[in-house]
């Protein structure tokens, strides 16, 4: 909104520009501080991160003497490290990952990823220290140390407590939502547009009634099932009868079914974008319907697909109450997972690793923020529903 | 209007630019939801007529996996959920007369006792008995006789002793309380970015997401340890008002931050709504509403709420329906002993007690009652969409 196209009566007065930005920096804080106050906590020793003192948990004093903490040198070389880092993302990995092709696209960008997450953790932890122990040495007072700050609690988390099993299951449950929640979202979402029956409308209004229903309701139903689904099984498949307690793949089910309604109403919207003349067209020139969906359709709906498979993996992410009822300690997701930190009685330490394991959590949401931001807010206001 | 936010939903749809022809506008829910309050059915009627709707056979197909999924993970645990909350499944117990005698001299010791064992079949499992109660899991869940007495003596204090009034009064507050504090920030966030120069809208919406799209269980914890123990918060609040601060232990404290995790969560979602809703209000209008010498205050009142209010009715409806299933603050806060909400009083029942028994039947009956919530929440507006849709 340039000053120029502005009428003059519309300009604003100086205090209310004043006001309108203190109330947005007060926002802003407010819905950063929390995830920027864990983050620090969770480098630190814990006399240092549940310390009264602010500038304690921020210095980490503590962290310091027990001999865990950074220079000045550190800082840049870690600050060069991830400007060139972010440098070589941008220019160089983002042309290669063009290809002809959505699911050819999506297939670059997850090895081109990967590969790139690798080099990344390789050159901080293995790289950086070996480059920057000599320039330490060299630089006397800027070499040594100043801040407090220890990894000692991700390490903790990760190798001794074997997060990375929780995570596996975590992304096995999701990657699974994701994938089916889509093919049948989107099948049911095509058909609902382009259908003006009463019977869809029926669907619609009694999938809006399904998404208000608390989850504990659809768990108090599934429970005894799936503990006995053995027994109850067996008249149909005999001896291999399954016991759903416990298995991923009941939870992957259960948690596309909670998602359907969701995911049909906004795959909808999306379509309804779509004219129906270009079905038509392509129907003229001799496709059934599903040829003129899979060919015609599909490639023009990637973004509304993208869009609701960014919500669909939220939802199974995020997930507490379903996965922590339906599966057992033994493939735990990392959600529930955490709440074995805290619920049990508790020493300092435990409680900056469940502070580090919530981090850990949080990061892929976080980068996912960054690169999907714009499919966020699109999913948000062209859906009429919401995850 | 702010050019920018218009790219971005425009460039999301950038697959669609060589169809452009066909695009019948912007990709604007703003003006979509303003157009067709309800759901917007008629479009594929009015525009294609019965060839290109989809013959019923193959809208079965389309549909068809979908709705068998909805029907056996959401229909049937229904109906599973209410046979359940009439019937009862228990092991049976039988008594039986144990004669254990120890050796002595001359004679041997004998006691006999009567002892209650649960009747196990060949294969050693315990055998269970599923009877019919009726009311009775639900009279259990509300009270029985001692919600009876509180009633009839109108003790409230003794009635939200009872854990179903406790989590009901919980839940109900939470809502109504939270509702006009998302819309009045959401609002006032918008407002504020929409003021703000372009260039830093970009990084102001990328944080704003963050407390939005965080894991809700994560979101409370990082909200509690500031506040919890000697937080640092409460560090900042007790330099303030020089007092002794124990937030864990006290009820209404728990009950506050509750409410603001809600807010904090909900807002940004809010916010983001209406801040694509202030870029579709009419400028004409509002340069009119100048000339007639409306002030700033009387613009925001009577140009932009009400363009903002199918906006504000379809965030109202979608905070009712979550706010009213809160439950990750309880786990979050660990609230347990002083707050509970109706979703986590089922949760309770479905977690297995010390001896490993889960309460299915009382369970379903809290299940049941949380139902009848969400039925007399969702009346209104699906009775005004059955209308419009009989009506369109």
């Amino acid at each position: 909104m340039s000053d120029a196209s502005i009428p003059r009566a519309m300009r604003q007065p100086f205090s209310l520009k004043l006001a309108s930005n203190a109330f947005l920096l007060v926002w802003l804080l407010l819905a950063a501080f929390p995830l920027v106050w864990v983050l620090l906590m969770s480098f630190k020793s814990p006399v240092d991160a549940f310390s009264s003192n602010a500038w304690e948990v921020i210095s980490g004093p503590r962290t310091l003497a027990d001999g865990a903490g950074i220079s000045i040198v550190d800082i840049v070389l870690f600050v060069v490290f991830a400007w060139g880092a972010i440098k070589a993302a941008t220019v160089w990995l983002m042309p290669m990952a063009t290809a002809e092709g959505t699911l050819q696209k999506i297939f670059n960008w997850a090895v081109i990823a990967l590969g790139f997450g690798v080099l990344a953790v390789i050159g901080l932890f293995f790289l950086l220290p070996v480059v920057a122990a000599p320039i330490e040495g060299l630089l006397g007072p800027l070499g040594q140390p100043i801040f407090g700050l220890t990894t000692q609690h991700y390490a903790a988390v990760w190798v001794e407590n074997a997060f990375y099993e929780n995570f596996r299951n975590s992304m096995v449950v999701t990657i699974g939502v994701v994938t089916v929640s889509l093919t049948v979202g989107t099948l049911a979402g095509y058909g609902l547009a382009r259908s003006g029956s009463t019977f869809a409308f029926w669907i619609l209004i009694i999938a809006l009634i399904f998404r208000a229903l608390p989850h504990s309701v659809l768990v108090a139903g599934y429970l005894p099932v799936f503990i006995n689904s053995a027994e109850l099984l067996s008249p149909i498949l005999g001896e291999n009868a399954p016991t759903l307690y416990g298995q991923p793949l009941a939870v992957i089910a259960v948690l596309v079914s909670i998602n359907q309604p969701f995911t049909i109403w906004m795959l909808r919207s999306f379509f309804q974008n779509i004219p129906v003349d270009l079905d038509e067209s392509a129907r003229v020139d001799g496709c059934t319907h599903f040829q003129a969906f899979r060919w015609v359709i599909m490639p023009v709906m990637w973004p509304g697909v993208i869009t609701t498979g960014l919500f669909s993996f939220l939802l199974a992410y995020n997930d507490f109450l379903v996965t922590s009822l339906l599966l057992d300690a033994s493939n735990q997701t990392m959600v529930p997972a955490i709440a074995g930190y805290f619920n049990r009685e508790t020493t300092t330490t435990d409680q900056v690793e469940a502070v580090a394991a919530a981090v850990s959590i949080t990061a892929p949401l976080f980068l996912l923020v960054m690169i999907f931001q714009r499919q966020i807010v699109s999913g948000l206001t062209a859906g009429a529903v919401k995850g | 209007m702010v050019p920018e936010f218009r790219a971005n939903s425009g460039e999301t749809f950038s697959a669609l630019h060589s169809y452009a022809r066909f695009l019948t506008g912007p990709t604007d829910i703003g003006v979509k939801l303003r157009d067709s309050p309800g759901f917007p059915m008629q479009r594929s009627r009015n525009t294609s007529g019965t060839e290109a709707s989809v013959k019923f056979k193959t809208f079965a197909m389309f549909v068809g996996p979908s709705v068998f999924l909805m029907l056996l993970f959401i229909a049937f645990p229904l109906v599973t959920v209410l046979v359940n909350s009439f019937q009862v499944t228990q092991p049976i117990f039988t008594t039986q007369e144990v004669e254990t005698c120890t050796p002595g001299f001359l004679q041997q010791t004998c006691v006999t006792e009567v002892k209650t064992i649960p009747v196990l079949d060949d294969d050693g499992n315990t055998v269970t008995r599923t009877e019919w109660v009726g009311f009775r899991s639900y009279a259990n869940v509300l009270g029985g006789e001692r919600a009876i007495a509180a009633l009839s003596g109108l003790d409230f204090g003794a009635l939200l002793q009872i854990d179903f009034w406790k989590a009901l009064r919980f839940t109900l507050t939470f809502t109504l309380i939270t509702l006009p504090l998302v819309l009045i920030v959401g609002l006032a966030i918008a407002v504020v970015v929409n003021n703000a120069s372009r260039a830093v809208k970009g990084p102001v919406i990328f944080v704003s997401l963050l407390p939005f799209i965080i894991t809700p269980v994560i979101g409370a914890l990082s909200i509690r340890w500031l506040f919890y123990g000697d937080g640092i918060v409460t560090v900042w609040l007790e330099a303030l008002w020089n007092t002794d601060l124990s937030v864990a232990a006290n009820g209404w404290a728990i009950e506050f931050l509750m409410m603001f995790y809600r807010v904090w969560h909900v807002a940004p979602f809010a916010f983001v709504i209406f801040y694509a809703g202030l870029q579709t209000v009419n400028q004409d209008t509002l340069e009119s509403a100048v000339i007639d010498g409306a002030s700033r205050w009387e613009r925001l009142r009577y140009v932009v709420i009400p363009h903002l209010m199918p906006l504000i009715v379809f965030i109202t409806l979608i905070h009712l329906m979550d706010a009213y299933r809160a439950f990750e603050e309880v786990i979050g806060f660990s609230s347990e002993s002083h707050r509970i909400t109706l979703q986590y009083l089922t949760y309770d029942y479905l977690t297995p007690d010390d001896a490993g028994n889960r309460a299915v039947s009382s369970a379903s009956a809290s299940a049941m009652l949380t139902m009848i919530g969400v039925v007399i929440l969702l009346a209104a507006p699906l009775r005004r969409t059955w209308r419009d849709h009989r009506g369109g």
